[in-house]
């Protein structure tokens, strides 16, 4: 029996390879999928996932009001063109990247905001991902006018093997602990001419090609077993990136299917996600090669790998898992529960309350502001932030690591959230409090209001008289207000994506 | 498995034995603690932390003999309690405790930076090229904290009020050795600690309210074993531990008297060094004190004026205070910031009597602890630009804060992705070195 208002008892999209794969494998180990999921759980799920951002009352209203069979393909397509898809991405991809004015990575505020600008645009126009590589890989020039040059600026070390480091992470998703002395010696020989230097402007810095540098004594060993030839008048790093960005390299496109996998199903098929070595194989191998394989031949488009897991039922599941076999969980047999990204939350908060929040950096000096009311999934810089990011378990992006971000529950949060001043007060000044308070109507209107704007969905018949029955008894209707909005933020389904 | 035990894995104390079947909340294992090279003399660190940088001339290392250019208005120190040291005229306090604590004025890095600076001074590790160490509170609380049989309810790891923010204080540990920031202001009634106190809200409401919750809280009611609601619930059960348990009654300062909190100043930072008492007579290990406003630019001499005062009561009733209670001995007080301050008043405009970072000579100060009082250890030149004896850099101060907690130096930090990390530099990085003071120990 599907469960109210979580589940469905039927399927909204039709099975896809990724489901006959998961399914299988799931029924090889006597494991059953979870059921699928409910209009209002999807509704909420995909915008949470592909924009960072909840819906609102209305946008809920009209997905489940609307009767057309494909509407779950639909609204994702709708998704990928809203200017918060780029936030969102942006924000993951400057994890990566470590895009931070100050320490330890001190790419300095104007070259981190033009940073993360070009990885923003190149997300809203969906430029290919192989573009996207070559172009951080090969860039030259001022990190204030070609902000591509920054990838080589945004690591703490520039020797060549740390720079041959910081790309095997973000594009092969292999640590630099994984390679052998030799093979990371190999791949430094790309990064050996990597020049700087700076200007008479302040804090202006040029990376280049440096042709006073050595040139590479011969062809070099790939990891793949290629011996690549580095002619010494081209810059090695555009050789590189030519033996990266290849349909048969074995690195490029796998790790960015499995990044794709692990952003939308919270575990990567490799697990974890950036940790690619031989004694660390694939849950799902077949998979991960149909991924690749799509993400090839759709001209590394990243949206089309996005679209190929949320429209598939295995990503349309809910989240309650059949049995408790904590396999299940792990083959992906249910959606997994996972506490909102700090900046998401937050947001999220705001965005119900009505309510705005300030960020600013206070370091490097001259201090950086950003207006009241901007969003956190859309800060440009990892030194701009709030106690609020911090406590909830922002990244510093100090390493690079998909693991920096913490989306684990902590006590410190929860107290937070049950009794701080800062959540307290958003709650009072909330415009939809206001709004319930204004209207002294049905109690039904005030618990649909509530549900909807808090939950993003409407309230089953037991909340109703749930509510019905704490306005009944109360002598200060707005007590009791701010008690149920108080309650329903620390409900498990809104701190969570589920 | 023990109420205790689940608040001290939750709330940032190592052991995480309760999650480990869980793969979507799961963090890394922390390490049992190495034990001690040699017995702990201190149990507890309170750390005054100057952000901004304060002035060595303007404080513990006063040059009068070097002319208004470098004292500026500041021309008579005053004589301490111990014969021959001499600090600035506006701590009268501190110079009647001066046989209790030890000045550092040989204190050195070279580096100019807040960021950098800071990132030295708070962890004892030079920059490094790709590992971001951990500040010492959060190594204290690592071997100090609930592994170590820390079993108290408040956290092992305190910030008053507001945390740096200049770094990730944690570093690699991972943020559950973050500290405890408490936000509110000790110097209001009540305390409001952000989480625990929440002002106007009767026991009463609070346990009605979580009742609701748990009423409304449909999806976790539909399947409470599930591994991240599990861990949701238990974070919930620890933090009402808190808000319904002692946690509201610690931080209420009106259990000391008018006159004793007179005396710490009613300023926000005297308020937070009695709070710091307090805790420490509580058992928690460490204390970070953020004192914001150092970095004075502009109007350094108007601010000092206003600042050093306060400053003072805070700092000189805390180790009066500490010693009455008998709680000096085993408690290090540790004053100091990120770097000291040009030592020639920058007259010229646009900052008309300010003062600059400087990396290359300044002094901090240490207390309690085992820690011996009344030594002064380095010292600058007439001017107070270079060290003139005995060079201390933060790799000696901090090693030497850890010896007394009976922290091993030498040991491993557990690092997520299993680099080699160690409590301090070693040898082989070739760091310059003034040794660690133990002189004063």
């Amino acid at each position: 029996m599907p469960r109210e208002p979580y589940e469905a008892s039927s399927f909204s999209v039709p099975p896809c390879r990724i489901d006959a794969i998961i399914f299988t494998r799931l029924a090889k180990d006597g494991l059953v999928p979870a059921l699928p999921c409910s209009d209002a759980v999807f509704v909420r799920r995909v915008f949470l996932d592909l924009i960072g951002t909840l819906p609102t009352g209305d946008e809920v209203a009209a997905f489940l009001s609307d009767k057309a069979s494909d509407k779950r393909n639909k609204l994702v397509d709708t998704l990928f063109k809203r200017d918060e898809f780029a936030d969102y991405w942006a924000m993951k991809w400057c994890d990566l990247l470590r895009v931070k004015a100050e320490f330890p990575v001190n790419l300095w505020p104007n070259p981190a905001q033009a940073y993360h600008r070009l990885v923003h645009t190149c997300l809203a126009d969906n430029l290919s991902m192989d573009r996207f590589a070559r172009g951080l890989l090969t860039a030259s020039g001022s990190n204030m006018r070609v902000p591509q040059a920054n990838f080589f600026r945004a690591v703490q070390s520039r020797e060549p093997r740390s720079l041959a480091a910081a790309v095997s992470l973000v594009f092969m998703g292999v640590r630099q602990d994984s390679w052998t002395p030799a093979e990371l010696d190999s791949l430094a020989v790309f990064f050996s001419r990597v020049g700087y230097k700076s200007t008479m402007e302040w804090k202006e810095e040029i990376v280049f090609f440096d042709e006073a540098k050595p040139a590479a004594k011969g062809p070099v060993n790939m990891p793949d077993g290629q011996l690549l030839p580095v002619p010494p008048e081209r810059d090695p790093r555009s050789v590189f990136a030519d033996w990266l960005i290849q349909p048969n390299n074995p690195w490029f496109a796998r790790n960015l299917a499995n990044r794709a996998w692990y952003w939308l199903l919270g575990r990567g098929l490799v697990h974890e996600p950036d940790d690619v070595r031989k004694n660390n194989p694939p849950s799902h191998p077949e998979l991960l090669a149909y991924l690749e394989k799509e993400f090839v031949s759709h001209g590394y488009d990243m949206r089309h790998l996005l679209r190929l897991i949320v429209n598939s039922r295995t990503y349309q599941l809910s989240c309650i898992p059949v049995g408790d076999n904590p396999r299940t969980l792990e083959l992906f047999g249910a959606y997994p529960i996972r506490r909102l990204d700090a900046e998401v939350l937050i947001d999220a908060i705001c965005a119900v309350t009505g309510t705005g929040e300030s960020y600013s950096s206070a370091i490097p000096e001259p201090f950086t502001f950003l207006p009241d009311g901007s969003r956190a999934i859309a800060l440009p810089d990892g030194s701009i932030s709030s106690s609020f990011l911090e406590l909830f378990g922002r990244p510093a992006r100090d390493s690079g690591f998909e693991s920096e971000r913490n989306s684990n529950p902590s006590a410190a949060q929860r107290l937070h959230f049950l009794n701080s001043s800062q959540i307290r007060s958003k709650i009072e000044k909330s415009s939809s409090l206001g709004k319930l308070l204004r209207n002294t109507g049905a109690p039904n209107n005030t618990a649909t209001q509530l549900y909807t704007d808090i939950l993003c969905r409407p309230p089953t018949e037991t909340e109703k008289s749930l509510v019905r029955e704490v306005l009944g008894a109360a002598t200060n209707r707005k007590e009791a207000l701010i008690d149920l909005t108080w309650a329903l933020f620390n409900t498990t389904e809104f701190l969570c994506r589920h | 498995m023990s109420r205790r035990r689940v608040i001290q894995c939750a709330l940032g104390g190592s052991a995480s034995v309760l999650l480990s079947n869980q793969p979507l909340f799961a963090e890394t294992a922390a390490p049992a603690a190495t034990p001690p090279p040699r017995p702990a003399r201190a149990k507890s660190v309170i750390q005054i932390w100057l952000w901004g940088g304060p002035c060595h001339l303007d404080t513990f290392d006063p040059k009068p003999e070097a002319g208004t250019d470098y004292c500026g208005p500041f021309g008579k120190p005053l004589e301490t309690k111990v014969a021959g040291i001499r600090i600035n005229e506006l701590l009268p306090v501190l110079a009647s405790q001066a046989d209790k604590f030890s000045i550092l004025r040989g204190m050195t890095h070279g580096i100019n930076a807040h960021e950098t600076a800071s990132y030295v001074m708070q962890t004892g590790h030079p920059e490094g090229d790709r590992i971001v160490y951990p500040s010492v509170g959060a190594v204290v609380s690592l071997f100090k904290g609930r592994a170590a049989g820390y079993q108290g309810q408040i956290p092992p790891y305190i910030v008053l009020t507001e945390p740096q923010g200049r770094f990730s204080e944690a570093g690699f540990l991972g943020s559950r050795y973050k500290p405890f920031a408490t936000g509110g202001n000790p110097a209001k009634t009540p305390f409001a600690v952000e989480g625990i106190v929440a002002e106007g809200f009767s026991e009463e409401r609070q346990r009605a309210r979580r009742d609701l919750l748990h009423r409304m809280d449909t999806l976790a009611k539909d399947m409470p074993q599930h591994p991240a609601i599990a861990a949701m619930r238990r974070c919930e059960d620890d933090a009402y531990d808190l808000i319904l348990g002692n946690g509201a009654k610690t931080f209420d300062l009106n259990q000391e008297t008018p006159e004793l909190r007179d005396k710490y100043g009613r300023s926000t930072f005297g308020q937070s060094c009695l709070m710091a008492r307090r805790l420490v007579e509580l058992g928690v290990p460490y204390i970070t004190i953020n004192y914001k406003g150092w970095d004075t630019h502009k109007q350094h001499f108007q601010i000092m004026r206003r600042q050093l005062p306060e400053m003072d009561k805070g700092v000189g009733t805390l180790i009066e205070d500490l010693a009455s209670h008998g709680l000096l001995d085993s408690t290090i007080v540790w004053w100091g910031g990120e770097f000291g301050r040009t030592p020639k008043v920058q007259n010229e405009s646009p900052w008309n009597g300010g003062r600059s970072h400087y990396g290359k000579a300044f002094c901090s100060m240490v207390a309690g602890g085992g820690f011996k009082g009344g030594q002064v250890v380095g010292a600058t030149d007439a001017r107070g630009e270079e060290v003139a004896s005995r060079p201390i850099y933060p790799w000696d101060l901090v090693g030497s804060i850890y010896e007394l907690l009976g922290i091993d130096t030498e040991a491993t930090l557990p690092h997520p992705l299993g680099l080699t990390a160690r409590v301090m530099p070693g040898k082989e990085e070739k760091l310059k070195s003034g040794g660690r003071l133990h002189e004063i120990m």
